[in-house]
């Protein structure tokens, strides 16, 4: 498998496209980045994820691949030998997959709940979203990523939402750093990687777009 | 001792479609194991607790000192821990497919009809059969692409996919018995309904998939029992 015809449909902000991006460039393949317009989705996102009519899509070869779960494995599949994202033994490759399913069931929601709510119902959302960082934390361990010495698919999972954690703090008054350091710190080692800093947008655009959509949505 | 020698259990109740698919999957790969059924009605056991502590769900695979969750992880490990009669198609984009749909069918079909026995008023209760029946067309079509022909999702054999969906069946058996609603029909999924009869009379299916009436017995207590729960 050489030179490729790959297509990325994404949209900046989302921290399922960010994964696509991290995997992508890990593997250094070379691909075409389509930004879509979710208000005014293109025909192509529409033929190419008929389902769902989500991004991120991504287009080998003319052929579509949906869910950023299933990309992640798919790019792992076809490009092997670069920067390997899941291991070879089966039983740690289940482990790894537990986590990025951990961390696909739990995090976006509860982070969703903590800019987009307010009172007992954000407070509820901030106290389980620490408790599940705190189990990632613990699954960290020692390791500099979850991966072991390099980038796995947990890290590919997850660090997407670290450009979020900004927007967070703020809108939900508490630092996430102070509750998990470990994570923090892991989070900015893996900024240190190009591919995931080139991936990744700055907190504070984050931060303006979470704004932007609070006045959209009339939420305060 | 070689990994595939050791002690093999599924911690499972014989109602969860969820904890089917591991032993069809051990099934498929003659895999001999011990099955502990779990009472869940009278609370969790330590074993479960223990194995499980994230989402003390069931199904739990205890593979020698090894535990693995969640149904399709679980799956995707047996297939590759014992690789003689895959279940995962072999080409990358075809197991992308597989695992889209498996996807599909656990976030969004089945509970559409888990919503069907659960709703609350006629509106909500048309929406989910809606819902569940547009699925189904959406299957058919994939059934199609994915079985080119032949007699299951994974080709000539009983695949990834056809697991996923397959263990489905009891409980969509029971919402149409207890609905009256013919919702695998002979007019908008006709090959589905050919391919439900092959599934569940598979050698590797047949003792696993429950017995349509006691699970129809057992979604009456279910419901019964949310019903009588206080909503808090």
């Amino acid at each position: 498998m050489g030179d490729e015809d790959v297509v990325l449909l994404d949209f900046w902000p989302s921290p399922f496209g960010m994964r696509v991006r991290i995997a992508l460039a890990e593997k250094e393949i070379k691909y075409e980045y389509k930004e879509e317009d979710l208000r005014n989705k293109s025909d192509l996102l529409l033929k190419m994820n008929p389902i769902h009519k989500k991004i991120p899509v991504l287009i080998h070869n003319g052929k579509p691949v949906c869910e950023s779960l299933i990309q992640v494995q798919y790019i792992d599949d076809i490009w092997p030998h670069k920067s390997p994202l899941l291991p070879t033994d089966p039983y740690q490759r289940a482990i790894a997959k537990f986590w990025g399913d951990f961390v696909d069931k739990k995090i976006y929601d509860l982070g969703r709940k903590v800019w987009t709510t307010k009172g007992e119902e954000q407070e509820a959302a901030k106290k389980e979203f620490i408790e599940c960082l705190k189990l990632l934390e613990g699954e960290l361990g020692n390791k500099a990523y979850f991966g072991g010495e390099n980038l796995g698919y947990v890290d590919v999972v997850l660090v997407p939402f670290y450009s979020w954690f900004y927007a967070y703090e703020k809108c939900g008054n508490f630092s996430i750093e102070t509750e998990c350091p470990k994570l923090i710190a892991w989070a900015k080692r893996c900024m240190e990687k190009d591919s995931v800093s080139k991936s990744l947008p700055d907190q504070d655009k984050i931060y303006d777009f979470v704004l932007h959509l609070k006045k959209v949505f009339g939420i305060e | 001792m070689a990994k595939t020698d050791a002690e093999v259990k599924v911690l499972g109740t014989w109602a969860s479609p969820f904890v089917m698919r591991v032993r069809i999957a051990l099934n498929i790969k003659s895999v001999a194991y011990e099955f502990l059924q779990e009472r869940l009605w009278e609370g969790k056991s330590e074993l479960l607790l223990k194995s499980n502590p994230v989402h003390r769900k069931v199904p739990v695979l205890i593979h020698g000192d090894d535990t693995i969750c969640e149904s399709l992880i679980i799956v995707q490990y047996i297939d590759e821990v014992w690789p003689s009669a895959p279940i995962l198609p072999s080409d990358p984009h075809e197991r992308a497919t597989a695992r889209f749909w498996a996807a599909y069918l656990d976030e969004k079909w089945f509970p559409s009809l888990r919503a069907i026995g659960m709703a609350e008023g006629e509106d909500a209760r048309k929406a989910a059969i809606g819902q569940v029946e547009e699925g189904l067309m959406l299957l058919e079509e994939a059934f199609g692409k994915c079985s080119q022909g032949q007699a299951f999702f994974g080709k000539d054999q009983i695949g990834y996919l056809d697991i996923t969906f397959g263990c489905f069946l009891g409980w969509l058996r029971v919402t149409e018995k207890m609905s009256g609603i013919k919702l695998l029909n002979e007019i908008n999924s006709p090959a589905l309904l050919k391919w439900a009869d092959r599934f569940c009379n598979d050698a590797a299916v047949k003792d696993v998939m429950p017995e349509i009436e006691k699970l129809a017995e057992f979604a009456k207590m279910l419901r019964g029992r949310v019903r009588a729960t206080p909503k808090s």
